[in-house]
């Protein structure tokens, strides 16, 4: 694709941030103006009236699985997803094959993200070499890189080594890293397979007790107020965790925290059908969970919501329960799920999503050209809703090259219309441009 | 009745004591010269064991071969699936072979679910014990047992267990042996009690139609039946109790504890047996423990189960005696 920087779009009528109408003219990869009955003078004009219009979302966790595992995501269709799903910048996780521990693989994904153009590509870097939470990786090789790489996570493990986190919380300081942390305390979680509760002990599955996330979370917001760093809490799942998050912000502690989509909409009831699409970690919790994480995500406690869009392949989900992968793809349905959650149950407003999904996720992982304001001179990074379309999801249409989402057949609202990335549309009409 | 056998707790009363009336008729068979039905001639029942159970897997072995069906042993060992091949493509391969019934054994909870739901094949799916999931069939012959011991008159054809009071004891977070007596006995009206350590009852029990007790001492004598849970060796090492030592003490069943049940109360295990372990030498060999006449009644479970499932729904003495007129 080739960048034009001369071209001209004119959103007419646009709702911004779910306010009055308004025309947005995009000129070359910045916006030109925000105001009424603009002059089209050239420009393409969209009729933009009723949509919502956002700033390009943003999202701090993202399985592109390339290198490695080619046959479940690469980059380019990872990043196509994203740009259907209304993203202009994903956080590119480190568990590939090799993993991102070295300055040479995070220069890999962010190069292949630079030729895929649908969306930027900031790697994410392992903490410790191989995620094995032992040694910690050359951190300050991989933020010197042109990666620039600022978020560092061992995620899909924790970093469970209190030693080990401490050093890396500290070091990451020299250059205002983030260690994003995936909470699971391994000893309480071996043989894990859904959460600890009702529905696991009848269905004779492998307990995930909430307290195996908690206890670490608690630990790492200690050890980050103890140190002076940043921590940030990979996809929070449980009421309780809310809680200690909460707890440690009131302290003025830097502690940040995400939540999933699926997180937000899904309980561990589902699990009873042992349809491994449901199999996803940290798993499914309940009714009671869900309901906390979005009143966490309405007051601010959680941060913002990131996808943990993970990729895997049809044979890895078309099996018994024990053998499948965890992990469900949510680039494509993660606004849906949370104007569903949050927008249509009048517990966030459009800034509301704006911030969660856009501006805070740009501030943890320190990017400059996202999460701006919608205004004269901004970069054109914008993301266009039709909220009042409603459809039935239907994997067979994703970009994603794999489809275990477990939304299928579910109907949502909302769908992305257009995505501009720096002024250039890289979706049209709801379709990759 | 059902299409499939996955779970005790998809049968309700009547289908439960349908299966039982059925296993007492087919259990007579047992006492003729030839033990043989010709009920399921021209069917094809696969035994499909991803885990060793030579128990399970002879029983229904026995229990289709005297309902005339055709067998077919799958183990995974020794077969492609140890070479990687997948639940789908096993199931697959006997679908083209035309299995009218797979009996599954499988290490992961919810296989037979699985199997049963994924659209792989179109036989029915008989759950012969799945992970830490349920065994049903142990559940409908472990039920037949107390009944044929408690309600002697006619060995209770037609009744259920309405207030007999059952004792389960030992690993009951492990065991698919518990969920599925759990289920099915409280749906016959059993009262059911569960007895282990703390740390091997499941977080969530609360919700499970029963009552929970560290002590076994203050149940065993107010029960009908005792249900000795065998404790895995894997487990002795994983801290759920201190020592093999320790375990037996507050949670064997011995002499003197049997002792105090009362008289017409019995000992049950489904096997294999840790003789100094969950139960006593002296114990698992006196005239209370059924243990061996379980084995037996397996058979006769089994046979019901799958007459029920393959056959239909009328009479299976009925059924025989028209065969035997012929």
């Amino acid at each position: 694709m080739t960048m034009s920087d001369t071209h001209k779009t004119l959103l007419r009528g646009a709702k911004v941030l779910g306010g009055e109408p308004r025309d947005v003219l995009i000129e070359g990869e910045r916006i030109a103006a925000v105001g009424t009955g603009l002059d089209p003078d050239g420009a393409t004009v969209i009729d933009a009236a009723g949509q919502i219009l956002l700033p390009g979302l943003v999202d701090l966790h993202t399985h592109l699985r390339e290198p490695g595992r080619e046959d479940s995501e690469t980059v380019l269709t990872g990043t196509r997803a994203a740009a259907i799903g209304g993203f202009t910048a994903v956080h590119a996780m480190a568990n590939t094959f090799p993993v991102a521990d070295t300055a040479g693989v995070v220069e890999q994904v962010w190069r292949l993200g630079k030729e895929s153009g649908y969306c930027d590509v900031q790697p994410v870097g392992a903490v410790t070499v191989g995620l094995e939470g032992k040694k910690l990786a050359e951190l300050g090789a991989m933020h010197d890189s042109a990666a620039g790489v600022r978020v560092f996570s061992d995620d899909g493990k924790c970093v469970d080594d209190a030693v080990i986190m401490r050093r890396a919380l500290e070091y990451v300081k020299a250059f205002d890293g983030v260690i994003a942390q995936h909470a699971q305390e391994p000893r309480l979680t071996e043989g894990a397979q859904m959460n600890e509760g009702v529905v696991s002990a009848e269905l004779g599955l492998g307990g995930w007790p909430a307290v195996a996330e908690e206890s670490i979370i608690a630990r790492d917001v200690l050890l980050a107020a103890h140190v002076g760093s940043r921590v940030h809490i990979c996809h929070l799942s449980t009421a309780g965790s809310v809680e200690i998050v909460r707890w440690a912000k009131s302290k003025g502690w830097h502690v940040t925290a995400e939540v999933t989509p699926h997180h937000l909409l899904l309980t561990d009831e589902l699990v009873r059908s042992y349809d491994p699409v449901y199999k996803v970690n940290p798993p499914l919790r309940t009714e009671a969970d869900v309901m906390a994480l979005r009143e966490a995500l309405a007051d601010g406690t959680i941060d913002c919501v990131a996808t943990d869009h993970a990729p895997h392949p049809h044979e890895d989900k078309d099996c018994e329960w024990g053998a499948a992968a965890m992990g469900m793809v949510g680039l494509e349905t993660a606004l849906s799920v949370v104007q569903h959650t949050m927008v249509d149950t009048g517990l966030l407003d459009w800034t509301g999503v704006a911030d969660r999904m856009s501006v805070r996720p740009s501030a943890i992982g320190r990017l400059t050209g996202h999460g701006r304001p919608i205004a004269a001179g901004e970069p054109a990074n914008l993301t266009l809703l039709d909220s009042a379309y409603r459809g039935v999801v239907n994997p067979a249409g994703f970009a994603s090259r794999s489809r275990n989402t477990p939304y299928e057949g579910r109907e949502l609202p909302g769908r992305v219309t257009y995505t501009f990335l720096r002024g250039r549309a890289t979706v049209v009409d709801g379709k990759l441009a | 009745m059902k299409r499939h056998l996955i779970s005790a707790a998809d049968l309700s009363r009547d289908d439960a004591v349908l299966i039982l009336d059925t296993a007492e008729e087919l259990a007579r068979l047992a006492d003729r010269p030839i033990k043989k039905l010709p009920t399921l001639r021209g069917r094809t029942v696969v035994n499909l064991f991803f885990e060793d159970s030579t128990r399970t897997r002879i029983s229904f072995e026995a229990a289709a071969k005297r309902l005339s069906a055709d067998v077919i042993n799958f183990s995974a060992k020794g077969s492609s699936v140890s070479k990687g091949e997948s639940l789908k493509d096993t199931a697959l391969t006997l679908e083209a072979m035309g299995a009218d019934a797979v009996v599954i054994r499988h290490h992961a909870s919810g296989a037979p679910h699985r199997l049963a739901t994924s659209g792989w094949i179109n036989g029915a799916v008989v759950n012969a014990g799945d992970g830490t999931h349920e065994h049903p069939t142990q559940a409908l012959l472990d039920a037949f047992t107390v009944r044929r011991h408690l309600s002697p008159a006619a060995s209770g054809v037609g009744q259920d267990l309405a207030g007999r009071r059952i004792t389960i004891v030992g690993d009951v977070l492990h065991s698919r042996v518990a969920r599925s007596n759990v289920h099915l006995l409280s749906t016959l009206g059993a009262e059911v009690t569960l007895v282990a350590p703390p740390t091997l009852v499941p977080f969530g029990v609360e919700s499970w139609p029963c009552e929970v007790s560290y002590d076994l001492d203050a149940v065993v004598g107010k029960t009908d039946a005792v249900m000795m849970l065998r404790v895995q060796r894997e487990r002795m090492n994983a801290a759920f109790f201190p020592t093999e030592r320790e375990y037996a003490r507050r949670y064997g069943l011995d002499g003197d504890r049997m002792a105090r049940m009362p008289e017409h109360a019995i000992v049950m295990h489904p096997g294999p047996m840790n003789r100094g372990m969950e139960i006593t030498a002296e114990v698992a060999d006196s005239d209370r423990c059924t243990a061996v006449e379980q084995v037996a009644n397996g058979v006769s479970i089994r046979m019901a189960v799958l007459y029920l499932l393959l056959g239909g729904n009328e009479s299976a003495v009925a059924a025989a005696r028209t065969e035997e007129s012929k």
